[in-house]
Parts: C-alpha cells; sequence; structure tokens
C-alpha cells in the first residue's frame, strides 16, 4: 500500500490511489446491504460501481453452457442487464413520480446493492446444482432464494422506506418487491445444460 | 355534527348518481363549471365524513388547483400529477374494478376525475410477470407428470407478455378515445372521457386477471375454462357499466357494436393469454411412447436370422 501511494506522482503523499479507495467504498457497502441497519452511506456517498459488478457476476452466471440457448429460452445476458437496470430505473421513476425525496442515483444504488444477497443465492444455486438433480435439490434451492429474496427485500426497505410520505410507502415498496421476485424467478429457474 | 355528517353523505350519494347520469355536467380539467360539482366532486373524493365548513373550504381549495395552469408536457410537474395517489386511493379503485355495480360508473365514482398512472402500470407489468411465471411453472408441473416433456424457461414469454399487455392497455383506449371523440363531434355533445381516464379503467379492470392467472395453474381443464369465464365477466361487465353512460346517447347500433367491440377485444386478449401461456398439454402421454419403442423391436429380429442364414 505505501508503495502505491508513493508511485502515485507526489512524493510524500499518503492518499491511497482511487481504485482502492473506491474498492473499499464498494467493500463498505456491501457490508451495510448485509447486515441493514437505518443508516444513510449507501445514500450519502453512491456510487454505482458495485451495482455494475454485482449485475455483471449475477448475469454471468445466469449464462447457460448450451449452444442452442436462443432457442431454448435462458435469459441472455443482455436480457439480464437490461431487466435490472431498465428495472431499478422504473422503480426509480416510481418513486419521484409519488413524490419521494431520494435522488435518481442514489436510488439506483441502494437498488443495485440490495442485489447482493441474490447474488449469493446465485452462487449457492450454481454449486448445489453440481450435486444430483433431485426435489431435494430444489427444496434447498427454494430455501437459500425465498432468504435472500427476503433480505433483498428488508435490506432496500430499510433504506428506500424513509424518502415516501407514510401514506404512499406501499406504493413504492411494491415495485421493489415485484423486481426482486422476478431476479428471483430468474435464479430459481436456473437450470444448466 | 353526526346528523349534518350524514345529511351531507346523503346529498353527496344522490349528486353523484346524478353526475354519473348527466356526462355533461361533469367537471373536466379545464372546464369553468365549478362551484356546484366541484365541490360535490370533491368532498365524495375523500371519503364521506365532512362537515358543512369543510366543504366550503375544499371547494375553495380546488377552485384555486384548477385554476392553476397545468404544467407543460416536457416537465416533471407534469407527470407528477398522475401519481398523486394514495395507497388507500389505488386499493379503493382496484376493489371499485373487481365489484362492478350497473348503477356506478368507474370513472365518476372511483377515480372522480383524477386518473392516475400508477395503476395502469403496475397491474400491466405484475399480469405481464405474472403470467410469465405461472406458464412457466404449469410446465414445470407437467414435466413431473411426464418426464419426456422437454422443460425450458422460456424467457422470452416475458417479453411477448409485457409487450401484448401495455400494447392492449395503451392502444385499445387509444382508438375507443377516438372513436368516442369523433362520435362526439358528430353528435355535439360534451361528456366522453378523456385518454387518461379510458387507459385507467382499462388498466384497473385488468387487475381480476392476475389471481385468476394464478388460479389456472389447477391443471383441471373445466376449472380453468370456468375462472376464465368468471373473470372475462367481471372485467368486461366493469368496462361496460363505465361506458354505457356515455354510449347510450348514441344511436343503437352504434351503441351496441361499440360494446360489443370492447367485449370481443377483451374476450380475445384472455383466450390468447390462456393458450399462448399454458399451452393444453396431452393428457395421456403413455400412449405415443410404447408405439415408438415396439417399432425397432419389430425391426430387429428379421435381420438376424438371415445373418445367421449367410
Amino acid at each position: 500500500m505505501a508503495k502505491a501511494a508513493e508511485s502515485s506522482g507526489e512524493p510524500g503523499t499518503t492518499s491511497p490511489r482511487p481504485l482502492m479507495r473506491d474498492l473499499k467504498a464498494v467493500g463498505k457497502k456491501f457490508m451495510h446491504v448485509l447486515y441493514p441497519r437505518k443508516s444513510n452511506t449507501l445514500l450519502r456517498d453512491w456510487d454505482l460501481w458495485g451495482p455494475l459488478i454485482l449485475c455483471v457476476t449475477l448475469a454471468l452466471m445466469l449464462q447457460r453452457s448450451s449452444v442452442d440457448s436462443e432457442k431454448d429460452g435462458g435469459p441472455q445476458f443482455a436480457e439480464v442487464f437490461v431487466i435490472v437496470w431498465f428495472g431499478a430505473v422504473t422503480i426509480t421513476l416510481n418513486s419521484k413520480l409519488l413524490g419521494g425525496n431520494i435522488s435518481f442515483f442514489q436510488s439506483l444504488c441502494v437498488l443495485g446493492y440490495c442485489i447482493l444477497p441474490l447474488t449469493v443465492a446465485m452462487l449457492v444455486c450454481r454449486l448445489v446444482l453440481l450435486a444430483e438433480q433431485g426435489p431435494i435439490n430444489f427444496m434447498v434451492r427454494l430455501f437459500v432464494v425465498i432468504v435472500m429474496f427476503t433480505w433483498s427485500i428488508v435490506a432496500s426497505t430499510a433504506f428506500l422506506a424513509d424518502s415516501q410520505p407514510p401514506n404512499r410507502k406501499a406504493l413504492a415498496i411494491y415495485p421493489v418487491f415485484l423486481f426482486y421476485f422476478v431476479i428471483s424467478w430468474m435464479i430459481l429457474t436456473f437450470t444448466p445444460q | 355534527m353526526a346528523a349534518a355528517d350524514e345529511l351531507a353523505f346523503h346529498e353527496f350519494e344522490e349528486a353523484s348518481n346524478l353526475l354519473a347520469e348527466t356526462p355533461d355536467a361533469v367537471t373536466t380539467s379545464g372546464s369553468g363549471q365549478l362551484t356546484p360539482q366541484g365541490h360535490v366532486a370533491v368532498a365524495v373524493d375523500s371519503g364521506g365524513s365532512y362537515g358543512a365548513e369543510e366543504e366550503v373550504e375544499e371547494s375553495d381549495k380546488t377552485a384555486l388547483l384548477q385554476e392553476k395552469q397545468q404544467p407543460g408536457f416536457w416537465t416533471f410537474g407534469y407527470y407528477q400529477s398522475f401519481f398523486d395517489v394514495d395507497t388507500c386511493q389505488v386499493l379503493d379503485r382496484i376493489r371499485g374494478s373487481l365489484l362492478p355495480r350497473p348503477g356506478h360508473n368507474f370513472v365518476r365514482h372511483r377515480l372522480r376525475n383524477r386518473p392516475d398512472l400508477y395503476g395502469p402500470f403496475w397491474i400491466c407489468a405484475t399480469l405481464a410477470f405474472v403470467l410469465a411465471v405461472t406458464g412457466n411453472l404449469t410446465l414445470v408441473l407437467a414435466q413431473r407428470r411426464d418426464p419426456s416433456i422437454h422443460y425450458s424457461p422460456q424467457f422470452h414469454k416475458v417479453t411477448v407478455a409485457g409487450i401484448t399487455i401495455y400494447c392492449y392497455v395503451w392502444l385499445v383506449p387509444l382508438a375507443l378515445w377516438g372513436f368516442l371523440q369523433w362520435r362526439k363531434r358528430v353528435r355535439e355533445r360534451v361528456g366522453p372521457y378523456t385518454f387518461l381516464e379510458t387507459v385507467c379503467v382499462y388498466g384497473y379492470s385488468l387487475f381480476v386477471f392476475i389471481p385468476t392467472v394464478v388460479l389456472w395453474l389447477i391443471p383441471v381443464p373445466w376449472l380453468q375454462w370456468l375462472f376464465g369465464a368468471l373473470a372475462l365477466a367481471l372485467s368486461a361487465a366493469s368496462l361496460v357499466f363505465t361506458l354505457w353512460p356515455v354510449v347510450r346517447e348514441d344511436t343503437r347500433l352504434v351503441a351496441a357494436v361499440l360494446l360489443s367491440t370492447v367485449v370481443l377485444l377483451h374476450a380475445l386478449l384472455a383466450t390468447g393469454c390462456k393458450f399462448y401461456f399454458f399451452q393444453p398439454l396431452p393428457l395421456e402421454p403413455l400412449a405415443p411412447p410404447p408405439q415408438a419403442t415396439s417399432l425397432p423391436l419389430n425391426l430387429l429380429p428379421p435381420p438376424t436370422p438371415r445373418s445367421q442364414v449367410t
């Protein structure tokens, strides 16, 4: 770390390189998502690196290894991307139109980071699918996806709920529920060829 | 106070019935006839427990609000005016579409001429995803009964469902509104609904299909048709009762053709969804495979004696 600091061009500076600083910020936000408390960290210094990393990871893991996947109809890489980003933008617009006082990018940041539990669920599902298929396999995957889905909803609600007036909270939270439900469905129906 | 409330409530119910029957007495956003109808419309809006002095305040407030110019369509505030609903209002509108009653016009009684885009948009999104998910689930359950059926996530069906439903909820009301506007010019009569009110009616009328689609998971064909017919009846009734006051002043032929077209399009949507997402699967899957496997067995024995002979 010290060598990196010295090679930043100015001798004697102790500031870390921007990449490490950003990675640390992303990691800190991951921790905030995994242990959701009512804190403002995600909202105050939002960034979109974390959501991008998570979205790309999820889209890559949802790829099937078969050649005829375009006919078989698992979600393509682009489809996952479009669903995640288009969904997040739509929910943000909805929240702002209902009168919420959260900024556009803050909301995108929160929704993107709260995909972390579902990405973990995808990882676990892929590992579980390496074992033999069967009803127990499916039950384990279903349980993991349900738990992670609930975790995502709780995490995003903890951050987003306060930005809406109380008589419209449910209207703003329902699309978030639908969004994570669709992603969970994509994860649960994933079958490698 | 309670007596005044009850009196006020009865007045509003009669007045709103009157409003429903005489479309040209309705306040649209640009109209200048505010005071008696405006105050009735607003007071009915907020749930009926007003005292006398509050009515006057509300009418003043609405007068002020409606005199203020609508923001231009390029501003964010313009679109925000279509999402100006609370949770309880949305739930109330959904309940209104689920239980259509002949005297009660959805636009006048539930929307109170304040259409919203939240309901139609998210009901359509939910319906599209629920269709895709339950269609997929049907395939999974069918595959459990008959392992020869090839299972695939069929993700493209989400796209198809989404496009179909959104097009239906935007294009059909556009056509209907256009038609009613044209007839309005021919008949020189005020009163058809605005485009957004029509979209709102269609959007909320699709809500009843969401639980129906979930119930279509039950693999009993006649039950599926029964649920479909019930949902179609409720949904089409809601549409017809809403359109009837506008259309009944027209000639009988036009009214009959319009209403039957509306119902027919709705029925087409329902049956199209049923067939595309819930393809009827063969109930006797064991019949074909034994025939397929018996043919090779018949072919095998003849070559062996020949090879033995040679």
